[in-house]
């Protein structure tokens, strides 16, 4: 069932050019963002799309696990929130450096992986995705009950992470550029893994554990290194995350927010990580323009989905395929 | 701690336990039989209770109400079939869960739209109001013993259905291999049909039975159905013996851990940071508890063969 | 992609036709209106509305557009939608939010772009005291003191044993800590429940073997109503004396009904406080939303109130910031909840009364002033407040 799923992340030659130019598309649009809000309301756009930006990192953490190792996280806000937690304790005791929150939080996140991945690859399928959410679960209630740092209720991020010692994040298109420049580099070195030789393995062992294992790699070593990778990038967006809002909460880490990253990424297309950001950004823009015309918004966005599903296989990316199939033909 | 507040604790688990365990049901054969996640069992919850409240609003008779939510109920659940789950059966498991989940925003958004955002609530039917002293001193609310005892009995009914009916053997062989029962010649949409009304019935029933406990409130499906997935899973999928018997241990669990959790830690740490800690650890449990048993028994407690 | 443009350039297009007409009074409400919660947002917005109805469309004279948003209860979403009132509706003001969490979210983004925030119900001690901040105001009271109203109450009625309990966060551990203040008998036990519990069968038994003469419950919305309901049903109220503040109010009694008859609450107001302004607000409220107005309607029905006040003041100017914060700060409005004025961390100094759950002669439930246990009452965080 899941080989089908992501067989698309086998790009035959001819296709890596496409992708290209899409991941070129994508970021071309994203970098002249501020350039067209600057005509407008420009911190809400500004803040919308850093935000789009902000998930999209998130998303191509999942993505790269579940799309390419087929291990579906049910979990994964844990990382996110995690990360986010670190900014805010840190902040909370004077630190607001980048160069030591940024590590700290992705180390965080890291050995957070390490360990619950050492426990959750045990299982498969289904039980893989309960058991991350048991520990995505832990880590909501632990954060819940830190009430140093606010509790449930979460804590402000007083200042944003300086630079350098300077505050040149503060900034809001500074920012802005910060979060675009950590997606591309998140983009760039998940791409280069995938096609590297530890990338052939970790497809592979989605594809066939048991023939890895034949080969002589340790398939369950392989799929921890995977899961570490996919959890610190995951602390990283939640440390853009407590920046872009200056908030950190538990509400970060909730099963419904480990939710609607799998839906991003079922949105975009999995197993393709450009589609983790056009999924990103295609249901939080979904969500804010709906919600923008009724309040009974989710009285479309439900049946939205479902209709996604039932006409729409390999997300919003396949349904494009499928009309420049359409039209080609004609 | 007197045996009496122990004993009274049990029987609130037990209590616990048996609603899930009765939503968990539907879940488990869905999900064993089809090997289809549906998401939406949790709405079906709701929607029971629901369609209780307001059928009980027109008749007054919670009788008449509970059979009427569950027909309606179950033509409701028939129809989704039809409409939705039908085109899924043979998607991949993340459709499923994206699908289903759309479902669950619209109908949470509907039922408030209908019966605005406000708690409902349905009185507990005067035959079984009030409480009896399980011991001087200690009441017990009769309506609560009803719901262990109709939960028992419809495990025991279940037990029977699943385990000595020709319908519950086709279950048993889809839960293990439904493309080989498909095969030998029977109708597998038909069983699935009928799989998936009586589970949608179940959860209903279960929103019915505990109206008169719970506030009536957009929403009120969604926590159930994650620790229904976690008993599910837990019990091993497709097994309605390990659905149960996970269903009471969670039960147990979560509810001794509420009360009893502070109580311990005050033993080993100052009052304070025990009422603090204390509830944090107790909602965690049954989150330890999964990943403990999936830990040593990676395909839950009683895994379906074959899968 | 063209979508994504499709949509900066819609958004680019609302704020142009917006931009055209800019002499208008905006005014953003937040609040929560989805999830179990959403009762309360929904009184929220509805009694601010009214008030605008009733003002004839207009605050302090000048035409009045309210755009309203739903914070979802998520934090984040809250920001994102506090940025979007502030820099793409251009809004002067931003009434809301229920929720402290929400509050605690929202204050940096609404009041850092020198928007006026006015809470009509979230009042929490931070912003009371040392972090008290000049463009946030507060129609409703500071978190602990309907606590407070009932530990006071507690304390003169000589109830010697009560049995505490409320939700694990912070709001619950503050409500605790201002029921003790004021209450010094013996203390049975103090439970804190997870946020959102359902079931209170355990904690009703512990309740019934410590045998308490009274209880006191902090246990919002949809909490509220399993829990007087369980209460009932156990068979304890007939024995143990209930108090409580936000459990049994105007928007948990259509569910709660009889289980909470005779239940006592702290609060500022309710519905039959008698005086004129407050007869004929409970009076077109019920006629225009079917249901009884809750504190959270009442306090948005006066933010709306204290901004016409001061924009009379001002004779509808917004942009002098410091002459709109004095003018707001003189309260020039007639409250439902009558004697009414900002204490110096814009906090009121108003009453406090006891308040107990009764049934009307219509057969709805309402909460009714019993006792005023509190007269010009100030919360005690006002001191470490900086501003003069």
């Amino acid at each position: 069932m899941t080989q089908t799923l992501a067989a698309s992340s086998v790009l035959p030659s001819q296709q890596t050019g496409r992708v290209g130019a899409l991941s070129a598309v994508i970021f071309l649009v994203l970098a002249l963002v501020p350039f067209g809000a600057a005509f407008g309301p420009e911190s809400y756009v500004l803040g919308l799309f850093t935000r789009v930006m902000v998930f999209a990192v998130a998303a191509l953490a999942l993505d790269f696990i579940c799309g390419y190792g087929g291990l579906v996280s049910f979990g994964h806000a844990a990382f996110v929130g995690i990360g986010a937690y670190a900014v805010g304790i840190l902040g909370a005791h004077g630190i607001t450096e980048t160069l030591v929150s940024l590590p700290a939080a992705m180390l965080t996140s890291a050995i957070f992986a390490y360990l619950t991945g050492t426990v959750c690859l045990r299982t498969k399928s289904v039980y893989f995705i309960m058991i991350t959410l048991a520990f995505g679960q832990m880590a909501y209630f632990i954060a819940g009950s830190l009430a140093l740092y606010g509790g449930d209720d979460g804590l402000t991020v007083r200042l944003r992470s300086t630079l350098l010692g300077f505050p040149i994040l503060q900034n809001d298109r500074a920012f802005y550029y910060f979060v675009l420049f950590s997606l591309f580099v998140v983009y760039f070195v998940f791409r280069v893994i995938v096609y590297s030789r530890f990338g052939r393995v970790f497809r592979g062992a989605r594809e066939n554990p048991t023939r890895m294992a034949t080969l002589g790699f340790d398939v369950f070593r392989f799929q921890r290194v995977g899961y570490v990778i996919s959890g610190a990038v995951g602390g990283l967006s939640g440390f853009l995350l407590a920046n872009a809002t200056e908030f950190v909460s538990p509400a970060y880490m909730s099963w419904q927010r480990s939710g609607e990253l799998i839906i991003m990424i079922l949105l975009g297309g999995l197993g393709t990580l450009h589609g983790a950001i056009i999924g990103a950004a295609a249901y939080l823009l979904i969500e804010e323009a709906l919600s923008g015309i009724t309040e009974q918004w989710k009285l479309i966005f439900g049946p939205l989905l479902v209709l996604i599903v039932l006409f729409a296989r390999g997300g919003l990316l396949g349904l494009a395929d499928r009309i420049r199939g359409k039209l080609g033909r004609d | 701690m007197s045996t009496g507040l122990v004993v009274v604790q049990i029987l609130n688990g037990l209590q616990f336990g048996v609603l899930l365990f009765l939503i968990a049901a539907g879940l488990t054969l869905v999900f064993g039989v089809m090997d289809f996640i549906n998401l939406a069992h949790g709405v079906q919850y709701m929607l029971g209770a629901y369609l209780a409240v307001a059928f009980y609003t027109l008749t007054g008779n919670f009788l008449i109400a509970l059979v009427l939510a569950l027909a309606v109920a179950l033509v409701f659940g028939l129809l989704l079939e039809f409409l939705v789950f039908r085109h899924l059966y043979d998607r991949d498991h993340l459709e499923q869960v994206i699908a289903t989940f759309g479902i669950i925003i619209f109908l949470n958004q509907a039922v408030k739209t209908i019966w605005g955002a406000a708690p409902l609530t349905l009185p507990i039917p005067e035959f079984f109001s009030g409480s009896i002293a399980l011991m001087p001193g200690l009441l017990y609310p009769v309506w609560r013993l009803v719901i262990i005892a109709s939960g028992l009995a419809i495990g025991l009914l279940l037990y029977i259905l699943v385990g000595h009916t020709r319908v519950g053997m086709l279950v048993r062989a889809g839960a293990t291999n439904a493309r080989m029962v498909s095969a030998l010649g029977v109708d597998i949409h038909r069983l699935f049909m009928i799989v998936f009304g009586f589970g949608t019935m179940l959860a209903a029933f279960a929103g019915a039975m505990i109206a008169p406990i719970l506030s009536v409130e957009p929403g009120m499906g969604d926590t159930v159905l994650i620790l229904a997935f976690v008993v599910i899973v837990i019990g091993g999928i497709g097994s309605m013996r390990g659905a149960f018997l996970a269903a009471l241990l969670i039960g147990l669990v979560d509810t001794l851990g509420r009360s009893f959790a502070i109580d311990i830690l005050r033993l080993v740490m100052p009052p304070s940071p025990a009422r603090t800690v204390g509830p944090a650890i107790a909602s965690m449990l049954i989150y330890v508890l999964m990943a403990l048993v999936l830990y040593f028994r990676p395909a839950g407690l009683f895994p379906a063969r074959g899968r | 992609m063209y979508k994504k443009l499709a949509l900066i350039g819609a958004i680019m297009g609302l704020s142009a036709t917006a931009a055209g007409a800019q002499d208008k009074l905006k005014v953003g409400v937040i609040a929560t209106l989805s999830g179990p919660p959403a009762v309360l947002g929904q009184q929220l917005r509805n009694g601010f509305q009214l008030a605008i109805k009733n003002l004839g469309g207009k605050l302090g004279g000048r035409e009045v557009e309210v755009v309203v948003e739903d914070d979802e209860l998520k934090p984040d979403v809250a920001v994102n939608k506090a940025k979007a009132l502030v820099d793409r509706t251009k809004v002067d003001f931003v009434v809301g939010p229920i929720f402290s969490n929400m509050l605690i979210a929202i204050m940096k983004p609404v009041t850092d772009a020198g928007v006026i925030l006015i809470s009509p119900n979230a009042g929490t001690s931070n912003f009371a005291g040392k972090e008290c901040n000049p463009n946030f105001f507060v129609t409703s009271y500071q978190n602990d003191q309907n606590h407070e109203v009932m530990g006071k109450y507690a304390q003169d009625a000589a109830i010697k044993k009560v049995f505490l309990m409320a939700p694990n966060y912070q709001a619950g551990k503050d409500a605790i800590a201002g029921f003790k203040r004021y209450f010094k008998g013996e203390i049975a036990d103090e439970v804190y429940v997870p946020l959102g519990q359902l079931d209170y069968s355990a904690e009703l038994t512990k309740i019934a073997a410590a045998s308490p003469d009274g209880i006191f419950v902090f246990l919002p919305g949809g909490m509220g109503v399993n829990f007087v309901k369980q209460f009932r049903q156990a068979g304890l109220a007939d024995k143990i004396k209930f108090l409580s503040a936000f459990t049994v109010d105007e928007s948990t009694l259509p569910a709660q009904k009889e289980a909470a008859l005779g239940f006592f609450g702290g609060a500022n107001w309710a519905p039959n406080l008698d005086n004129p302004q407050n007869k004929k607000f409970v009076a077109d409220y019920e006629k225009e939303y079917n249901a009884v107005p809750a504190t959270y309607a009442f306090q948005a029905y006066d933010a709306a109130l204290l901004i016409d006040g001061a924009l009379k003041l001002t004779k509808g100017n917004t942009s002098d910031k410091d002459a709109l914060r004095a003018a707001l700060m003189k309260a020039n409005f007639t409250s439902l909840r009558g004697p009414f004025k900002f204490n110096i961390n814009h906090y009121p100094i108003q009453d406090f009364y006891q308040v107990k759950v009764a049934q009307r002669a219509d057969g709805k439930f309402e909460t009714q002033i019993d006792k005023k246990v509190f007269a010009g009452y100030s919360d005690p965080y006002a001191k470490d407040c900086p501003m003069k």
